[in-house]
């Protein structure tokens, strides 16, 4: 990498880029891997499988425990990376970012600390029609234990939220409006900012689902705020298996422990037990630490390439992509709000996007095919599924003609 | 024909391709001439679970022999119906439950396709050796 001196930023060498990610060096069916499956989990450069190796061959030990040297070095480092997503996210502290499995255990969490706690019966929860099943089935779960009521806002054809009707549905009993960031399936970015801002207006709680988002745009919680904020490492170059939940100081430091057992707590009586402070309260059981450390070694990788050049990148791949796309009468892109994350839901004429997907696998090429865990939006469109093309800074235009060239044997052997 | 003999000239027929476009193609092909089923039968009981494309069997039993039809929305799944039925439609319930479903590993379909897919070639033959035990009992309580 070498540093612009036009814009300050770094340039992008994607040679070496890509050598950094060591499986994109390997080979599917014969054929030099295209991996476009980006939105479901993305590659891990070396650095963050070292930090694994790393972290299981010098410094394994259980943290917040032991006085000895390994537990207070694991313990730290364990905690600078909570510092580090802090600053990453701009929270205002350390302790308003809670360790999970990811972003599903995130949404969970809120849902059934904040939500047993504060919802009645007859108060509102508002999702989108756009939300990955993860936003939807725990809301749904806790509505129907405290008998609350689900409301789910339309969106556009073109795949955008319908503003008009989200404002229409912010009513005097809804608590708490739960949105992604960027659609998984269509791409679609929601204007979170404006969302919470009406949302807050109305003194509704606003939750972020941001799976698809750290990793294609800056994030800063502050700026948009919301009051929770949910991640998943393995969607931002990260290892798999954790992620975590910002949520405010106030509204966190109100809510009830979710999860018992060791960690959470300050002392512990068989009459009574105390719970610990934040963000230790929510972290029942001993941590993932070895992946949390991963999670740094993410973070900081694309940090040092700059979020701003990574979005730019993969603006310009969105762009060629659809252009390609739209320039075949046979694609029908699914999805075609104004701003979009890099990622192309399409459909090939009538093509079931099973048959395709399985030409495109033997070709080399990695895409998702199916209703994305969106059943309701693919309900909503009246399709089947779709074939979903997912890019990250790493991937190339050639990757993208490689694809259309499949797109084309597809149509030869099923139009 | 046996089921045996069936199996073993589907085998013959794949190992002419060397080329696993020619495969495919072969199975599109044979996607597309399956006999469709009857709509009446695109029915919600009918639906194989475990397969992502969708997958409708019908089974016939005139007290002898089971026949099956089957549709899917997906060629490549349809291609694979049809090598099934080919493969066990027309046969005695004995004789199906007998039957090893070894050729689809031969052709190497197990192989190249994914694994949801192969779930659902799986959930396919489970169900067409479900239907076949249901009828052997069926004969067995003489009605």
């Amino acid at each position: 990498m070498s540093t612009s001196p036009n814009t300050g930023s770094v340039a992008f060498d994607l040679a070496k880029i890509r050598a950094d990610f060591p499986i994109l060096g390997r080979e599917v069916h014969k054929k030099p891997l295209i991996y476009f499956d980006n939105a479901a989990t993305t590659q891990k450069p070396k650095v963050v499988i070292d930090a694994l190796v790393d972290y299981y061959s010098n410094l394994n030990s259980n943290v917040h425990r032991g006085v000895h040297y390994l537990s207070q070095e694991a313990t730290r480092a364990f905690e600078e990376v909570r510092k580090q997503i802090s600053v990453f996210l701009n929270a205002r502290y350390c302790h308003e970012i809670i360790y999970t499995r990811g972003c599903t255990e995130s949404i969970n969490l809120v849902a059934f600390s904040w939500g047993r706690a504060s919802l009645n019966p007859g108060d509102e929860v508002l999702i989108s029609a756009l939300e990955h099943h993860s936003n939807i089935v725990p809301w749904q779960m806790i509505c129907a234990e405290k008998g609350a009521v689900l409301r789910v806002c339309p969106i556009l054809e073109d795949g955008a939220l319908d503003m008009n009707a989200f404002v229409s549905m912010l009513g005097p009993k809804t608590r708490l409006t739960a949105i992604t960031h960027i659609s998984n399936t269509l791409g679609t970015i929601n204007p979170v900012k404006e969302i919470t801002r009406l949302a807050h207006q109305n003194g509704t709680l606003v939750l972020i689902d941001g799976a698809q988002a750290l990793s294609h745009l800056k994030v800063d919680v502050q700026e948009i705020g919301c009051d929770f904020y949910t991640f998943s490492a393995h969607k931002v170059y990260g290892p798999m298996g954790i992620g975590g939940l910002y949520g405010r100081e106030e509204i966190l430091n109100a809510m009830p422990p979710w999860q018992g057992g060791g960690e959470m707590i300050k002392s512990v009586t068989f009459e009574k037990t105390t719970y610990n402070e934040l963000p230790f309260k929510f972290e029942a059981g001993t941590p993932n630490v070895g992946d949390v450390l991963g999670f740094g070694a993410a973070l900081k990788y694309i940090s040092q390439l700059g979020m701003d050049e990574i979005a730019a990148r993969e603006h310009e791949l969105l762009n060629y992509a659809t252009h390609r796309m739209q320039a075949d009468a046979d694609i029908k892109i699914i999805g075609n709000a104004p701003e979009k994350a890099s990622l192309i839901s399409f459909m090939i004429g009538n093509i079931h996007p099973y048959d395709a997907g399985t030409i495109f696998d033997q070709l080399g090429i990695a895409v998702r095919t199916g209703t994305h865990c969106t059943q309701p939006l693919m309900d909503y469109y009246g399709i089947p599924g779709t074939i979903r093309a997912s890019f990250a800074f790493y991937n190339t235009r050639e990757e993208i003609d490689q694809l259309m060239d499949a797109i084309a044997k597809v149509k030869q052997l099923f139009l | 024909m046996k089921i045996e003999e069936t199996t073993s000239a589907i085998v013959d027929e794949f190992g002419n391709f060397d080329d696993w476009m020619d495969k495919y193609n072969y199975l599109i092909e044979l996607g597309k001439s399956l006999p469709l089923i009857d709509d009446k039968y695109k029915i919600e009981s009918n639906l194989i679970q475990g397969c992502q494309s969708r997958v409708w069997l019908h089974a016939e039993f005139d007290g002898n022999l089971v026949h099956f039809t089957a549709d899917s929305d997906a060629v490549i799944t349809k291609g694979i119906a049809n090598l099934l039925i080919r493969a066990f439609s027309g046969h005695t319930p004995q004789e199906i439950l007998d039957s090893s479903t070894e050729f689809l590993g031969e052709i190497g379909l197990t192989q190249h396709l994914s694994p949801t897919r192969s779930n659902g070639m799986l959930s396919m033959i489970k169900q067409i050796k479900m239907y076949a035990l249901a009828y052997k009992t069926k004969q067995a309580l003489g009605s």
